[in-house]
């Protein structure tokens, strides 16, 4: 067993409010993040790492209470894809999430209780400005950022927002924008959770919360996760004991799914699901500048790319739209669909291959 | 690696292309020729490469690539916007080989297309006595396992070119050590070289 090192989630409070893209003005904002590595002293070996719908801002390392580690610690550390030894590695929970930034189980100043629905409607740039605080309060003006999934799409945003901080970008297994069949999984997913017993319109901070609507959404998430072949693999058709000839757990699957929805609702909040789809739904660059090419024209920024070829959530067709996007506007950019059977988790497993290609990336 | 020691092949490319060019290798492999015009020459480059290992290795040597198949177009290429197209080794394992040399010469203004010789006489001696499909060092496949599915000719390029009005503005040909190059030599070479390599352009 190696050294574990361990690391604690620090907390930022922010003491401007900010304007978010709704019209809205937020104050006592908090962003909870952690680092790794050391911040050199020109201040320009920062890499942001940016976390998909459910991560947060432990992404490397361990925590002293836990038995996990962070959720990329396979790329994150001395010699790893993100090398701790060359970089100065920031990892922060996005806006509207519930492990330590704030969102709407933080308490509303104004009411002294939980925003709940009261919480503004957050975007993907609402969460990007809350980073480039975070950022700005480290002092780096110099910036490497790398993100899977929605972290791919909060790296797009940031290319685009923040050109003059930007030098290199990395979207691994992400997309410009959802297509419909992702809004779709989204909408029946926050449905799951709006029409829970418990839901209360959002007001279930005090009493039994909306378990069994979230757990259904994270059952859903996990399916769109996964691909058919490897769930034949791994499942098959195999029953947990035998046919109960009931409407309890029977298969393996099932019995999966299951155990995945209850240990989520242990760590997530239904309303942060909500507010964190929605924003995954709204982001789209495309109709923002009218097109892609419009939304890239200042970037600064060399860009990698990366698909998985199983990933049927955020497809390599999506990723190319954006590959073609930056070779039309003569950008600096790097494309390979890696072939992997983890479906879209491959971002959070398929570490050798990424590894090899991110190191690459860097050093170039 | 030092001129000396660069292969012929390379090496001809490397004359012909100026400094600081922008430079689009079509199937670059591992980017074994760009990171040689790179250090080089300076240029600016992008490699394309079907395959997944290649293009891990082209990473890992410095390079921009994207992963993607020449046989569906270079859609994402703008009309002219490179200096060069380098098509090297590649032209014969392609699906449409005319299709890409249309799809080279839209987005470059000047093409280098080199390809191994079918019709050299080492070739043709090996079919003729031994009755077998060739193999050689440029031929390394067997029948059943070669990517090489459109073999060809100088003397098919040249009629392929002519036929489509394209213009041929230099062609090299390469015998183990040496490269000769001159229009009128064109059906000595058709015999006696192993390797040819091409400049085309549009004609306007």
């Amino acid at each position: 067993m190696g050294n574990k090192i361990y690391t604690e989630t620090l907390i930022l409070k922010l003491d401007e409010p900010l304007k978010l893209k709704c019209g809205k003005v937020l104050k006592n904002i908090e962003i909870a993040y952690e680092t790794y590595g050391k911040l050199n002293a020109d201040k320009d070996n920062a890499i942001l790492v940016l976390h998909a719908l459910t991560g947060d801002a432990h992404a490397a390392n361990y925590h002293k209470d836990s038995k996990k580690p962070g959720w990329w610690n396979d790329m994150i550390g001395e010699n790893k894809a993100f090398d701790t030894s060359k970089y100065f590695i920031i990892s922060s929970n996005i806006l509207g999430g519930c492990r330590g930034t704030t969102g709407p189980s933080s308490i509303n100043p104004d009411t002294n209780k939980p925003y709940a629905l009261d919480f503004p409607v957050i975007t993907v740039e609402d969460m990007v400005n809350v980073q480039k605080k975070l950022i700005d309060y480290l002092g780096i003006k110099k910036l490497i950022v790398a993100g899977g999934s929605m972290g791919g799409m909060q790296a797009l945003e940031w290319s685009i927002k923040y050109p003059d901080v930007v030098e290199k970008t990395i979207i691994i297994a992400s997309s410009a924008r959802l297509n419909a069949q992702s809004i779709a999984f989204n909408a029946v997913m926050r449905n799951a959770i709006l029409t829970d017993v418990n839901f209360n319109d959002g007001n279930y901070y005090d009493k039994k919360h909306p378990e069994s609507g979230l757990a259904i959404a994270r059952m859903i998430g996990h399916i769109t996760y996964l691909y058919e072949e490897a769930m034949i693999k791994k499942f098959g058709r195999e029953f947990k004991d035998k046919p109960n000839f009931d409407f309890g757990i029977d298969f393996q699957v099932e019995s999966y799914l299951e155990h995945q929805g209850q240990i989520f609702v242990d760590r997530f909040d239904a309303n942060s699901y909500l507010y964190i789809t929605k924003a995954l739904d709204y982001y789209d660059p495309i109709k923002e500048y009218g097109s892609l090419e419009n939304a890239l024209k200042d970037t600064k920024s060399k860009f990698l790319i990366i698909s998985f070829s199983s990933d049927w959530l955020f497809t390599t067709k999506q990723s190319k739209q954006m590959v073609n996007a930056l070779v039309k506007i003569n950008k600096d950019v790097s494309f390979v669909e890696l072939e992997s059977k983890c479906g879209h988790d491959a971002f959070l497993l398929e570490f050798d291959k990424q590894t090899k290609i991110i190191k690459s990336f860097l050093r170039g | 690696m030092t001129t000396k020691n660069l292969n012929l092949n390379y090496k001809i490319v490397l004359d012909l292309i100026k400094e600081k060019s922008k430079v689009l290798d079509l199937g670059c492999g591992n980017g074994e020729l760009l990171k040689i015009l790179k250090e080089k020459k300076e240029i600016n480059s992008l490699g394309v490469e079907i395959n997944e290992d290649c293009v891990v290795e082209a990473l890992e040597n410095g390079l921009s690539v994207i992963q993607g198949d020449l046989d569906k177009g270079l859609d994402e290429f703008q009309d002219n916007s490179y200096d060069w197209a380098i098509l090297n080794q590649t032209l014969q394992s392609t699906k449409n080989p005319e299709f890409v040399i249309y799809e080279m010469l839209r987005v470059a203004n000047k093409c280098i297309v080199s390809f191994p010789n079918f019709a050299y006489w080492r070739v043709r001696f090996y079919l003729f006595f031994k009755g077998k499909m060739p193999k050689s060092k440029a031929l390394p496949y067997e029948w059943y396992n070669t990517p090489n599915v459109h073999l060809l000719t100088i003397e098919d390029f040249f009629e392929f070119c002519k036929k489509r009005n394209i213009k041929i503005e230099k062609s090299i040909y390469l015998t183990r050590n040496k490269a000769r190059s001159g229009f009128l030599m064109r059906n000595i070479a058709n015999f006696f070289c192993e390797q040819a390599i091409f400049v085309i352009t549009k004609n306007i």
